[in-house]
């Protein structure tokens, strides 16, 4: 699939768009006005904005605790994706659920687990509920390198090949599960070879260069369309912050840092695309502080919500 | 109308009907559906009916995905035993989406498995093990106790949206009774009084219910009159009719097949501490399993597990009357 001009520049603007917001989380969790546990995806946005950006509302999306950039590309908006993290009442679920569990029916992103791994077989189902449906919609999970040792994964995996649903899994591989490096974790280095006995079809791409993420996904997309699947791509990628805000990060290699930040995949994309004439300077600049005003007006609406009052606590427990 | 069925044949008739009625109702799980001629398998299709692999963590969280996409699945499980190797999906996935996402979404879906099947199976396949679930806010608890209860309560859990533990005890599996024709619905949080009685409040659930029933006979014979209640339903329980019927009794004896430590009788029993301490004429009395893994050998399954006697028995104790010599 070739990329026209129209759709990169959507990627960039995407991937401005989670960076804008993840910077500022940074400075509201500095302050405390964000609360809890933050797992930030600054480094990785190649891979939400180049699978995200070609779904459509009706395609579920599940994600994990790292999953603000793939709720950012899959379109849920960002002043009651900021209130959430703020735990105010006007968040995306009245501030109950936080940064890990932020759910959007409307725009299909379906929800996020806190626990790796956890939501593997939920995109199952939900490929099998749209085999049912018998449309041409489509799940994606995504999932980290640290779920593939799991028995989440593996059962989820053979179920999905067993009864050919249109799920593509997307593991985002950094390297990192948690605080420790993949070597020490398994044998296995390519999270792709782990599920080659299935047959089904499967890619390892360069996660930072989203044009190579948007690609490989667009053709196991169109081929999910038609009812094929599952399909597994792993993107090669980077978190350029730790594990969670506040990890010291004692684990990390200062040189491979150093060699990470040339390959930060806004730089590449913005360097591609000026290469190929699609935007000019003044353009990117409008981009980049576009994305920065939207996240700051976000985050006045936010503070202007007041947080839930106790009434909410036991309302919601059940259905 | 009604007609006399096995418990196990109860459960399956109210899957058949809601299947028949709803579209969106699924059925799958291990060892389902293997013949051509499973008779779900013939009404429904293989789309909706479906083995699994030994996978308990994806059919329980495949279920969740499913249902957070509009439809209900009922999972077959077969051993109440096997939910505990997908745990984090029973816990930590199914009840809390709902809230986490702030009433956003709904999980409609129903967790069909036996338990204590105390007929020799040992250690690992006839704990009582409801009481792990009681204390998971956005689940649902249910034990039938008869055929017709097998029946509506299943038909209602098929209906409701959230996660709903359906336990069955196996040692009712062939156990006849009336069950009423078409659709049958007993809603949730309604305890039954399967006995009327004066002197004496037993709550029992599941398979206790019949040796409650059987002790409150044999202290009918003694002059003691038992009221027995079957609460159906643990969560949502109906501590109004316990409270009631212990304002008019003034004692308590409750039976549970769980062991006893943090089982769902101590929680009865904390309610009634806290709610019905006025009405109290003795303490209250329970009576569960020992805190022991239910053993293999026959002598030792019965000294682990409450009967007719140690129910009988704790009666005395509340009355503080000696029990009559058989």
């Amino acid at each position: 699939m070739t990329l026209k001009p129209e759709a990169g520049r959507r990627l960039l603007s995407t991937m401005w768009r989670i960076r804008a917001f993840e910077e500022r989380v940074v400075q509201l969790k500095r302050t405390l006005q964000v609360h809890g546990l933050i797992h930030l995806s600054i480094g990785g946005e190649g891979v939400a904005a180049g699978v995200c950006c070609q779904l459509r509302d009706d395609d579920a999306v599940y994600s994990g605790h790292r999953g603000h950039g793939h709720a950012i590309a899959k379109g849920v908006p960002l002043t009651p994706m900021m209130a959430e993290l703020m735990g105010r009442v006007d968040g995306l679920c009245h501030g109950l659920g936080g940064s890990m569990h932020l759910v959007d029916r409307e725009h299909g992103f379906m929800g996020a687990t806190g626990v790796v791994g956890g939501n593997l077989p939920l995109a199952v189902g939900d490929a099998l509920a749209a085999r049912l449906e018998g449309g041409d919609r489509v799940a994606v999970v995504f999932f980290g390198d640290g779920a593939v040792q799991s028995g989440n994964f593996h059962e989820s995996v053979n179920l999905a090949a067993l009864w050919e649903l249109p799920v593509v899994f997307v593991c985002e591989n950094n390297g990192f599960a948690e605080f420790t490096s993949r070597a020490e974790h398994s044998t296995v280095e390519r999270v792709s070879d782990v599920v080659a006995p299935y047959g089904f079809a499967r890619e390892t791409v360069d996660g930072s260069d989203v044009a190579a993420v948007w690609s490989a996904f667009g053709g196991f997309l169109s081929q999910a369309r038609k009812h094929s699947g599952p399909f597994l791509l792993e993107c090669l990628t980077h978190r350029r912050r730790g594990h969670y805000e506040g990890d010291a990060q004692e684990y990390r290699d200062e040189s491979a840092e150093r060699e990470w930040e040339l390959r930060d995949p806004i730089a590449r994309f913005q360097a591609e695309v000026r290469r190929r004439k699609w935007v000019g300077v003044p353009t990117l600049e409008v981009i980049e502080s576009g994305a920065r005003a939207e996240v700051e007006e976000a985050v006045e609406l936010a503070k202007a919500s007041p947080f839930p009052t106790p009434e909410l606590a036991a309302s919601l427990v059940y259905a | 109308m009604s007609h006399e069925i096995p418990y196990i044949a109860a459960i399956g008739e109210a899957i058949q009907l809601e299947m028949a009625r709803d579209e969106d109702v699924l059925y799958f799980g291990q060892n389902i559906a293997t013949t051509e001629n499973d008779e779900f398998l013939k009404a429904f299709g293989s789309d909706r009916v479906r083995v699994t692999p030994i996978s308990e963590t994806a059919e329980i969280g495949m279920a969740i995905g499913a249902a957070l996409a509009g439809l209900r699945p009922v999972v077959e499980l077969y051993m109440a035993e096997f939910m505990l190797v997908a745990m984090n999906q029973v816990v930590n996935e199914a009840p809390r989406f709902r809230y986490m996402s702030g009433g956003r979404v709904k999980v409609p879906l129903v967790l069909k498995a036996g338990y204590g099947f105390t007929a020799g199976w040992a250690g690992q396949h006839t704990g009582s093990i409801y009481g792990m679930f009681t204390g998971v806010p956005g689940l649902k608890v249910v034990l039938p106790s008869t055929a017709a209860d097998a029946k509506g309560l299943m038909a209602t859990a098929i209906r409701d949206d959230n996660p709903v533990c359906y336990f069955h005890h196996y040692l009712l599996t062939l156990e006849h009774g009336e069950v009423p024709d078409g659709e049958y619905l007993v809603p949730f949080g309604q305890a039954a009084i399967r006995r009327e009685g004066g002197d004496v409040t037993i709550v029992a659930t599941g398979y206790m219910v019949d040796k409650a029933l059987a002790a409150a006979e044999s202290l009918a014979a003694e002059g003691i009159s038992a009221e027995v209640i079957d609460p159906r339903t643990l969560v949502p329980l109906d501590i109004e009719t316990i409270l009631t019927s212990v304002e008019k009794t003034g004692r308590l004896v409750l039976v549970d097949q769980a062991t006893r430590y943090g089982s769902p009788a101590a929680a009865i029993a904390a309610d009634v501490a806290e709610y019905g301490f006025s009405s109290l004429k003795a303490p209250i009395k329970q009576v569960t399993a020992l805190d022991a893994t239910i053993a293999y050998s026959e002598p030792m399954e019965a000294f682990v597990l409450p009967d007719e006697a140690k129910i009988s028995a704790a009666v005395h104790q509340t009355l503080g009357s000696a029990p009559v010599a058989a």
